[in-house]
């Protein structure tokens, strides 16, 4: 009686859990608090709600077509977007959805020197880094 | 082995095609891994056809003001993309559209922008709700109307 509901119970939790947990993004937010640390000796962890707040939050020392993350990424994580400089589609940035974002480090600064650059017109702090992550990584 | 040779037959058949079809809208395709991955990052990969070697040269040393963009790469990947564009570059395979794009580039210039190119425009003069369409955004999103433009065929108008 009880191992049926184990497996189903087994069969719900597991490909959530499989989907949210990548070893290579704990190692990159791991880095990023490393980084954290340095600059703010009073960081203590990163927060999934500021993430929310700079992905939706307005700024205007960037480029005029990106103002926001949502110019590209819409202001749902999990739809796809689309460059709002090129047209070219995107796909959705929340990690249930697209599981392998932020699971190479190389891609995730080359992306956040870009975009940083692109939308809030200067970089992006290692805080604000692991922020966003954290917040994609529970989308 | 077997798959080898049903990928030589498919690509023989990819590059077949537009002969057969009998139209000249095409280009050679893009086959460089890096070139699609790192180019295809935030728009299509253009296929280097469209430009002269020295624009392809004159691109990746200005990628850190990319048309406003700071698209700056790893030198060992700028490196594989600037040598794939330059070989594949128009006035060197001079195969397909690229013959007619190449007789409007002035010898002493170096164009940056494929959209400019006469036969481009030429080509592409729609009215303004065309290009104000929200899948279109820019004339540069070729794939947004031509649906084989990432293999080089845009005969498709």
């Amino acid at each position: 009686m009880i191992r049926p509901l184990l497996m189903v119970g087994l069969m719900i939790a597991l490909p959530a859990a499989a989907m949210a947990a990548d070893a290579r993004r704990d190692t990159i937010l791991a880095d990023y608090a490393g980084q954290a640390r340095k600059v703010d000796p009073a960081f203590t962890g990163f927060s999934a709600q500021r993430g929310e707040s700079l992905f939706r939050a307005k700024w205007t020392g960037g480029d005029a077509r990106t103002p926001s993350c949502t110019a590209c990424h819409t202001d749902n994580p999990k739809t796809a977007g689309q460059n709002a400089k090129t047209g070219r589609p995107i796909e959705p940035v929340a990690v249930s959805v697209t599981p392998k974002r932020f699971t190479d480090m190389a891609e995730v600064e080359k992306q956040f020197g870009r975009d940083c650059k692109s939308v809030i017109g200067r970089e992006c702090s290692p805080i604000e880094k692991g922020d966003y992550i954290t917040f994609m990584a529970g989308q | 082995m077997i798959m080898r040779i049903i990928f030589s037959l498919a690509a023989a058949l990819l590059v077949a095609t537009p002969a057969l079809a009998g139209g000249n809208d095409w280009v050679p395709p893009v086959t460089d891994a890096v070139v699609q991955k790192e180019c295809g990052a935030c728009h299509m990969a253009f296929q280097p056809a469209f430009l002269p070697a020295r624009s392809w040269d004159r691109m990746m040393n200005e990628l850190d003001k990319h048309f406003d963009e700071d698209a700056s790469l790893p030198a060992d990947k700028a490196k594989i993309i600037r040598d794939y564009m330059t070989a594949n570059a128009g006035d060197v395979v001079t195969k397909g559209r690229a013959r007619k794009y190449m007789q409007w580039v002035n010898p002493g210039a170096t164009p940056q922008r494929i959209t400019a190119n006469p036969d481009f425009e030429r080509k592409h003069r729609f009215a303004d709700k065309v290009w104000q369409d929200p899948k279109v955004v820019t004339k540069s999103n070729c794939p947004a109307c031509h649906m084989g433009a990432d293999r080089g065929l845009y005969d498709d108008d």
